[in-house]
This record gives C-alpha cells, sequence and structure tokens, in this order.
C-alpha cells in the first residue's frame, strides 16, 4: 500500500529534482533563442536594414523619396517593410523565408547594376502584384480602411472610382500600382514596341 | 577778346564735358523677373499647392490645350510607362470617366494616322498644365476668343 502510494511520489520527486533544472534551463533558453529571433526579425523590419544594400538604396528607394508615403503633409509614413512584410507572425516568417532567396540573388549579384535590376524590375513587380492581389492588399489595408474612407473629402475621380471599384470587390494594387515606385516597362501601343513586356496582367488597370 | 573767346570756349568744354560724359555712361535701369539673383544661383521657387479635382475648366481659345482640372503629383511620365494614358487612352477612358485624348494626338509628324497617340504627344505636360492660383508675373491684357464668351 505505501509502495503503491510511493510510486507516484517518486515520479513526481524525480521531476522536481532533476528535471526542473533541464526544465528551467529550457525555459530560458527559449526565452534567448526566441528573443534573439524575433530581435532579428524585428532588426530586419526596419527601412535602414531594407536600404542597407545599394540594390535597394539606388533604385526603388530614391525613387519612392518623391511619393506621399515618404514624405507628406501630416508626416505619417509608411516604409518599407509597411507594404512588403505582413504584420502577422506566420506570413511575416514564411515572407522571411522567401527573403533569404533574395539574400542568395545579392550574392549571385543578380540585380546589382541599375541596368540588371532594370531587366529584372518586371518580374519582380509582378510577385509583390500577384502577393497583394492574393491578399486582397493587406499591407494597404492596415492603414487604410475603405469603411472609414469619407467620399466627400475626397477628390471627384477618387470617390466615384473607390465606390465602383469596391462595389465590383476591386482591391488597392488593381488600381494603384507603382505607388511608390516606378513602374517597369509596360506595353501601351504607342511608339516603338517595348519587346516583350507586353504581359496583359501587369497594365494597370483603371 | 581773343583771351576771352579761349575763356569761353574752355567754359563750354569743361561744363559740358561732366554733362555729355553722365549722359553716356549713365546705368541701364533693368531688371529681369529673376530680380538681382546671379546666374549661378537660382531663385526658390514659391509653394504651390495642387488644388483639389473639379470638373474639367472651360478653354478661352477653341485651340488651348485644355487646362488639367486634377492633380497630378506622383504621375509619373517615363520611358517605361505614361500614368497619364493609364486614364486618358481611348482603352480607358471609358471606365476611368475621363476625357479620351483628342483625335489630334494621333497623327505623326508626317500627317499619317495612327492607331494610339503619336510620340511627339507623349510628354502631355509639355502642353497641359494643372492650376494653382499663382500671381501673374506680368499684367497682361489677354481676352476670350469671342466665339467662347457666353452670347
Ligand atoms: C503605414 C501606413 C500605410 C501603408 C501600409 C500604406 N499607406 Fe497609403 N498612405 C498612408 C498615409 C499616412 C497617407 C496620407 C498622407 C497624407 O496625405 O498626409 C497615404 C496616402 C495614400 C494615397 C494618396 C495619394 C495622394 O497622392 O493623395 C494613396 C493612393 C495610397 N496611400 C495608397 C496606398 C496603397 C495602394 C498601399 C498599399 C500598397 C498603401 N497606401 C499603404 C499610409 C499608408
Ligand atoms: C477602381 C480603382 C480603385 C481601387 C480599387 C482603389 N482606388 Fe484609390 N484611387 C483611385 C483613383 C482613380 C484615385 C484618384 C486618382 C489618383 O490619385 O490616382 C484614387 C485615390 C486614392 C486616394 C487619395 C484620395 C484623395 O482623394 O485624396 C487614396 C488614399 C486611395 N486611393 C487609397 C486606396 C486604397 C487604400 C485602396 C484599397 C482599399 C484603393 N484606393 C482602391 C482608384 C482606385
Ligand atoms: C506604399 C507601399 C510601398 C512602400 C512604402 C514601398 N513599396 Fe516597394 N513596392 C510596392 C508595390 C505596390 C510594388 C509593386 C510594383 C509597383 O506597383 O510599383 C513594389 C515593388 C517593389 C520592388 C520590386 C521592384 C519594383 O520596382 O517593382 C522592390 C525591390 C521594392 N518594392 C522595394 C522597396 C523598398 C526597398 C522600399 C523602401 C525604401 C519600398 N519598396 C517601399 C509598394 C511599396
Ligand atoms: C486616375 C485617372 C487619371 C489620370 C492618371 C489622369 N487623368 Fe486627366 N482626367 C481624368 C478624369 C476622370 C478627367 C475628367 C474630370 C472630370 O470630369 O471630373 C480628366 C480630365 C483631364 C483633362 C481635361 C479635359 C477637358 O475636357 O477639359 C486634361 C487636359 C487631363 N485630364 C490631362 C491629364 C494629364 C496630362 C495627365 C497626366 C499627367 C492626366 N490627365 C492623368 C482622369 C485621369
Ligand atoms: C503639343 C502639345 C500637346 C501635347 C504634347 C498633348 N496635348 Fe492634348 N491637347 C493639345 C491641344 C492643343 C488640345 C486641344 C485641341 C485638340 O483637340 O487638339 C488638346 C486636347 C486634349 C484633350 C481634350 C480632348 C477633347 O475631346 O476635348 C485631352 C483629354 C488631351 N489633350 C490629353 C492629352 C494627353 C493625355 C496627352 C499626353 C499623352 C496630351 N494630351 C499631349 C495639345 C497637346
Amino acid at each position: 500500500m505505501s509502495e503503491q502510494k510511493d510510486q507516484p511520489r517518486s515520479l513526481w520527486k524525480r521531476i522536481a529534482g532533476g528535471g526542473s533544472v533541464a526544465l528551467a534551463i529550457a525555459f530560458v533558453a527559449g526565452i534567448v533563442v526566441w528573443g534573439g529571433f524575433n530581435t532579428a526579425m524585428e532588426l530586419s523590419n526596419r527601412e535602414e536594414f531594407c536600404i542597407g544594400c545599394h540594390e535597394m538604396k539606388e533604385n526603388v528607394f530614391v525613387e519612392y523619396r518623391n511619393t506621399i508615403h515618404y514624405q507628406n503633409r501630416t508626416g505619417v509614413r509608411a516604409t518599407c517593410p509597411d507594404c512588403h512584410v505582413p504584420k502577422e507572425w506566420g506570413p511575416k516568417l514564411i515572407r522571411k523565408i522567401q527573403a533569404s532567396n533574395e539574400l542568395l540573388h545579392k550574392a549571385l549579384g543578380s540585380i546589382d547594376t541599375p541596368e540588371k535590376f532594370n531587366a529584372k524590375r518586371l518580374e519582380l513587380a509582378q510577385h509583390e502584384w500577384a502577393r497583394m492581389k492574393k491578399t486582397d492588399s493587406h499591407e494597404c489595408r492596415n492603414c487604410h480602411n475603405y469603411d472609414y474612407m469619407d467620399y466627400g473629402e475626397q477628390g471627384r475621380r477618387s470617390s466615384a472610382m473607390h465606390q465602383k471599384g469596391f462595389g465590383e470587390g476591386k482591391t488597392c494594387i488593381d488600381c494603384h500600382k507603382g505607388i511608390a515606385h516606378s513602374l517597369p516597362p509596360i506595353e501601351q501601343d504607342i511608339g516603338a514596341s517595348k519587346a516583350g513586356t507586353a504581359a496583359e496582367q501587369a497594365k494597370p488597370a483603371s | 577778346m581773343k583771351t576771352t573767346l579761349t575763356l569761353l570756349l574752355a567754359c563750354l568744354f569743361l561744363g559740358s564735358a561732366p554733362l555729355r560724359a553722365a549722359e553716356e555712361f549713365r546705368p541701364i535701369k533693368l531688371q529681369s523677373l529673376r530680380g538681382d539673383t546671379p546666374v549661378d544661383k537660382t531663385n526658390e521657387a514659391e509653394m504651390f499647392k495642387q488644388e483639389k479635382d473639379r470638373a474639367p475648366l472651360p478653354r478661352d481659345f477653341v485651340q488651348q490645350p485644355p487646362l488639367i482640372p486634377h492633380s497630378i503629383r506622383g504621375y509619373n511620365i517615363t520611358a517605361n510607362f505614361n500614368k497619364c494614358m493609364d486614364c486618358h487612352a481611348w482603352s480607358k477612358a471609358r471606365q476611368a470617366n475621363a476625357t479620351k485624348v483628342s483625335l489630334t494626338h494621333f497623327k505623326d509628324r508626317d500627317g499619317k494616322e495612327l492607331a494610339n497617340i503619336s510620340p511627339r504627344r507623349y510628354f502631355c505636360t509639355q502642353c497641359h498644365v494643372p492650376q494653382t492660383d499663382a500671381k501673374p508675373l506680368v499684367g497682361n491684357t489677354f481676352e476670350k476668343a469671342e466665339t467662347l464668351k457666353p452670347q
């Protein structure tokens, strides 16, 4: 009877004794790894990191500096990660893993001159358009919520197109391509053809 | 007599010399719209605000490039993409509620009609400009063409 009582107690003792140390270590290690991981995620989620490499600084950043999300009346800004990295933990992690592919291409020098960058630009832009289309322009909607748009305050064209567009189930990126950067070559059938870039899906819809 | 004459002449000569010099070298008061800014400096541009979108503005003569009745902030016209044609192209205008580009823009310099605007009309803002309430730099007496005045 006493032995039956002893059995669970010794198990408990074992856990309470040696186990707790291991557990404590695991717990602390967990915090360190988790914290470090999150710190890394955060550090790599700042504008300075994004434009730390000249590929971004000399191309997309200079263009972005002339746009409303860099400088405006109220001084409220949208930085690179605000538009390019999801805020939610899961999608953010996935995007960061994809970014390791970008680091590979950084090492390979795939876009390390403006010429190479511009040659790749259509493809890069199409990836972003596809991503935003799939998420119903989630990053834009983190800041802009069309339920709260005051159509009386908006311009004639904005309010007309928004009411029509949202009614038809359109999303921000359908109409607002090139909001932060210069667009890649897009065929508009004016003058000489821009060979090879006619992709219909690249044409910003209005 | 002789001395009086020379004295008189001398007086005349001496008296008129500085007068003539002043006439010749008086600085000409000329000022351009640049003001006194030296050529190697640029005048600070005034702050202009893009005006709110509105209905198309009345024209003052029939050949006038219509004024742009909306903001064009951030509308780039680059070798890659012409933002204006995103709404004003014939294929886009209906959806965007915009005026179609004029048919006159479809003619190339040899008078040949094209299927889309001629490259010589590519840079829209060369002729079409938005409005601001800027003060006129010089006065003028411009009047609307008779035919466009309300009867
Ligand atoms: C971090 C918040 C944030 C994000 C993310 C963001 N925006 Fe904005 N956006 C702003 C702010 C703030 C302004 C207004 C600035 C002002 O007028 O003072 C603005 C202005 C705009 C304007 C007005 C442009 C003009 O010329 O008046 C458009 C269009 C726009 N955003 C579209 C987008 C789109 C499309 C996305 C997604 C790709 C996006 N925004 C993502 C904050 C954001
Ligand atoms: C059907 C096309 C369409 C869709 C979809 C659309 N927009 Fe717009 N938006 C426009 C047009 C056209 C304008 C006015 C012209 C311009 O600035 O390019 C405009 C203007 C704006 C402005 C400036 C408003 C003002 O008048 O000051 C903001 C901000 C904006 N859009 C944000 C968004 C956001 C955020 C989304 C997604 C939730 C979105 N738009 C979806 C067509 C669209
Ligand atoms: C307001 C949202 C917004 C901000 C802020 C923004 N981007 Fe973008 N970015 C976009 C969109 C939308 C695209 C898709 C292409 C397009 O429409 O121009 C894009 C495309 C890109 C591309 C692909 C190449 C291209 O030009 O299409 C790169 C690289 C890029 N962004 C980097 C950056 C960097 C670096 C920053 C910060 C300096 C930044 N972006 C800030 C919205 C944004
Ligand atoms: C987002 C769509 C859009 C873009 C981009 C756009 N426009 Fe417009 N534009 C319009 C609309 C819509 C109207 C008609 C205004 C109205 O009725 O409210 C208009 C009107 C005009 C008019 C007046 C036509 C008339 O009959 O008097 C001119 C000129 C014009 N735009 C030139 C331009 C130029 C130049 C650009 C490029 C810098 C440009 N637009 C870019 C939508 C656009
Ligand atoms: C060389 C000067 C010039 C350039 C460049 C130019 N336009 Fe025009 N545009 C005019 C003149 C002049 C008119 C009025 C007479 C006419 O219809 O030709 C006009 C008329 C228009 C109209 C009104 C048409 C109507 O039915 O009333 C629109 C819209 C327009 N232009 C848009 C554009 C756009 C968009 C571009 C750029 C792709 C452009 N224009 C480039 C001179 C120019």
